[in-house]
């Protein structure tokens, strides 16, 4: 019989699942025909070329309400990888920052590090997003509190403005010969590049050290100052400014994306402080004592034998916290940031009614995203792995 | 060595000195305080930084608990109690207790039935957390689900019951088929649930008036509640569902391993508010016309299809870190693939796999907030809807956050120790 004799039992199995699999999909499949059908529906992508009608407050390209459904969503998508950007970054800062406390032999940083992660591992991220939310537009003041001359709040340092609606900073407006600048810029932090690579090619092949920190700060300042000031600073500052009830001018946050963008920070940071941790604890004591036997200087033991062995530990599970950030960035419609599940998934969606077209382009994108980010970890972890004989 | 000296030095001591006590700065407290508080300077400005910032916390939240005020009916009228003092008004947990719990339409007089489900889901939660409980209580954790959703949902007795019966009869039949083959086993069980659970569902339709409870709507679950619900039933539906996607992601059979590799692999790229909104508008349309399939039993699928996705590839990593010997000494012993693996490989990949297990668990947990967003009233959802809406509470964000807080980490970090505990008694190696 099939099922009992070796040599074809995996087919057996096989060819079963298969027909379990197509049956289950045929069921579903003209189930949803029938649904649609009955709702007189159909499935069509016509709708992301119509204008959509709503206004976005937050966007990083030219939009109106007038624009279609995909301008819509293509706002929607920069607004998720901005905040997924700016979150992973300060995720990263703070995370680290806290995992190397969480080890410090000081024991009171210790209890309160430990007692950080501990809270902020164990509450739900939504939770965290809406108190920041609530923190944010009770705690800081409101524009209106920045007018007449007595005003209860004031600017830091003429530049910045901390309001409950959101952050106010100074925007730099380029003039002629701005992209000049930004150039020599861009060369100068390449120049470091090539720098450290000599530097690094002169201590292997003739055994000369050549000290690194201050030429490097030196190339990545000097000729982009000097470069600013003969063009004659081709860069300006847009500062805002009060007018009426409002400011004008400048870079504008919304509270919705810095609540979002503290909430994911300070949450993943967490977790991130614990993989830090134990990717220090990971490589032993032994290993830092053999580099002073070898004579190497405390900073050199850091850089040369134990970050890269701990970076091998730390940077798997850090970059999928990087992917459960950007993940969770979808919880912004709780706070109305319009990221990609804010405008498509949201109310693109309730103002069309294609559900199910809306809903799986937007699972299309974030799968995108992490495919993509596993692939590039797939990519370091055999670069890093372990050349055995 | 005093014996040749003797003659060339001066003075040789023959006596001990008496003994010392250490400098006062060298033992004790004061030690302690030196190496862990104040070694050096940078440890010192880190105390410092510390200490303030710890006496800034307690010395803003002090007054604000001290002060709190937990007998009053509204935000204006708390206010006016605390006459311009800093403190709480808790008053708000006081009076909207039972929608915190219960959400806001389950019928007040049933709100014994899910406390009474609490309890005894502590005490069915006992035998499977404490394995040195008596093990006949298992027999109540098989029941519990059952009960449960009586207390809960309300509705005949006869509904769970005939489900249980269906259950058991599968249960009977595989072990009368078990000798054959396990898959043999396997098949006949779960045709005798099904037919047994087919033929028993007319029973209750029949008499839907026997043992009955006040039933009620899955949308009237609300508040602290509905998050027990969703996390104990999506966690414990999603181990046996992990248990067989991670198999099947191991199998060497390539369609069976695909069609589990491209699940795991879907759910885990997409985020779970996705999901939600799939349960909330598209699902409805994959089931048959007609039907109406009620949103928490929605919710459940997606959140058991989500948890299951990572729980099974947490039981991969614990069956790949497995030597390789333990499978070629099962199929030694002549064991088959069942056999083997219900015998030798599980129970020791599912012991490596329990901190990653519980970490998915505490994750599932806090994700059951979620449901929020699509407008059901968990505890988030009533917090941020009916008590912050209402004209009473508009403006008590502290107290009901904290409180929110509070519940879900006493929960989640009790979760972990736990873990951490069991851990330590399933222990076998490196004694």
């Amino acid at each position: 019989m099939l099922i009992n004799d070796t040599r074809y039992r995996s087919y057996t199995f096989q060819f079963v699942a298969l027909l379990l699999l197509v049956l289950a999909f045929g069921y579903l499949g003209s189930n949803l025909l029938d649904n649609l059908q009955a709702a007189g529906l159909n499935i069509s992508y016509q709708f992301l070329g119509e204008p959509a009608g709503y206004d976005i407050n937050q966007k990083l390209i030219p939009y109106t309400s007038q624009s279609s459904h995909w301008q819509a969503a293509l706002v929607g998508v920069l607004n998720t990888l901005l905040v997924a950007f700016l979150g992973c970054l300060m995720a990263t800062v703070i995370g680290v920052v806290v995992g190397v406390l969480r080890l410090s032999n000081n024991w009171l940083v210790r209890q309160l590090m430990s007692v950080y992660v501990e809270i902020f591992r164990n509450v739900p991220v939504l939770i965290w997003i809406l108190i920041i939310m609530a923190v944010f537009i009770a705690v800081l003041p409101q524009p209106r509190d920045f007018r007449g001359d007595d005003a209860e709040a004031s600017m830091v340092l003429g530049a910045f403005a901390f309001t409950g609606r959101g952050f106010y900073m100074p925007a730099p407006i380029l003039g002629a010969g701005a992209g000049f600048v930004i150039a020599v810029f861009v060369a100068s932090v390449a120049g470091i590049f090539a720098f450290k690579n000599y530097a690094k090619k002169s201590l292997y092949d003739r055994g000369k050290l050549i000290p690194t920190f201050w030429p490097s700060l030196a190339i990545l300042f000097v000729p982009t100052i000097l470069v600013y000031f003969l063009l004659g600073r081709p860069i300006t500052l847009d500062y805002p400014a009060l007018q009426g009830f409002n400011f004008q001018g400048g870079i504008f946050m919304r509270n919705s994306l810095i609540s979002l963008w503290f909430a994911l920070s300070i949450y993943t940071a967490a977790f991130i402080a614990e993989n830090v941790r134990a990717g220090i604890l990971a490589v032993s004591q032994g290993q830092t004592e053999a580099a002073a036997s070898l004579g190497l200087r405390p900073r050199r033991i850091m850089n040369l034998v134990i970050l890269p062995q701990a970076l091998r530990v730390i940077i798997p599970p850090l970059i999928s916290q990087y992917l459960n950030l950007t993940k969770n960035s979808s919880l912004a419609i709780a706070v109305g940031y319009m990221d990609l599940t804010g405008t498509l998934g949201g109310i693109t969606l309730n103002q069309t009614g294609r559900a199910i077209e809306a809903i799986f382009l937007l699972m299309l994108f974030y799968l995108t995203i992490s495919l993509a980010i596993s692939a590039i970890m797939n990519v370091y972890n055999n670069s890093v792995k372990l050349k055995e004989r | 060595m005093s014996d040749t000296h003797a003659q060339s030095v001066a003075f040789v001591r023959d006596t001990m000195l008496p003994e010392q006590p250490p400098p006062v700065t060298e033992a004790g407290a004061i030690k302690w305080v030196r190496e862990n508080l104040f070694r050096g300077w940078f440890n010192t400005i880190l105390t410092i930084v510390s200490l303030y910032i710890i006496f800034k916390i307690v010395s803003g939240a002090y007054p604000w608990f001290a002060n709190g005020i937990w007998n009053t009916s509204s935000l204006a009228e708390c206010r006016e109690m605390l006459d311009g003092m800093t403190g709480a008004c808790f008053s708000v947990l006081t009076e909207r207790w039972n929608q915190l719990l219960f959400g806001f339409t389950y019928p007040p007089e049933a709100y014994w039935r899910p406390t009474l489900a609490f309890v005894l889901l502590i005490v069915a939660l006992v035998p499977v957390l404490y394995p040195k409980a008596p093990r006949n209580m298992l027999a109540f954790t098989a029941i519990y689900p059952f009960l449960a959703y009586w207390l809960i949902w309300g509705g005949t007795l006869l509904i769970p019951l005939m489900v249980l019966v269906g259950f058991a009869a599968g249960y009977f039949a595989f072990k009368q088929f078990e000798r054959q083959s396990f898959a043999m086993g396997m098949l006949a069980g779960f045709a005798a649930t099904v037919v047994v659970i087919w033929v028993g569902g007319t029973i209750p339709a029949a008499l839907p008036d026997v043992l009955a409870l006040e039933a009620v709507r899955s949308r009237d679950l609300g508040g602290f509640m509905l998050n027990m619900i969703l996390g104990t039933v999506c966690v414990s539906l999603s181990l046996p569902f992990g248990i067989l996607l991670a198999l099947g992601r191991q199998s060497s059979m390539p369609i069976i391993k695909w069609i589990c590799v491209v699940f795991i692999e879907f759910i885990r790229g997409v985020p779970l508010i996705t999901l939600l909104f799939v349960a909330n508008v598209v699902l409805a349309y994959f089931f048959p016309p007609g039907s109406n399939i009620d949103l928490v039993l929605r919710v459940i699928i997606m959140i058991t299809a989500f948890a299951s996705a990572y729980i099974a590839e947490v039981i991969r990593g614990g069956l790949a870190a497995l030597p390789r010997g333990q499978y070629e000494a099962a199929n030694s012993l002549g064991l088959d693939y069942a056999q083997s693996m219900r015998l030798i490989i599980l129970p020791q990949a599912l012991k490596i796999s329990i901190p990653g297990i519980v970490n998915v668990a505490v994750g599932l947990f806090k994700d059951t907030t979620l449901v929020a967003i699509i407008s059901m009233f968990d505890l988030v959802g009533m917090i941020r809807g009916p008590i912050l809406a209402s004209t009473e509470w508009n403006g008590v964000y502290w107290e009901l956050w904290g409180f929110a807080v509070f519940v879900f980490f006493i929960v989640c970090f009790t979760i972990s120790k736990y873990s951490q505990w069991l851990e330590r008694q399933l222990a076998t190696d490196h004694r």
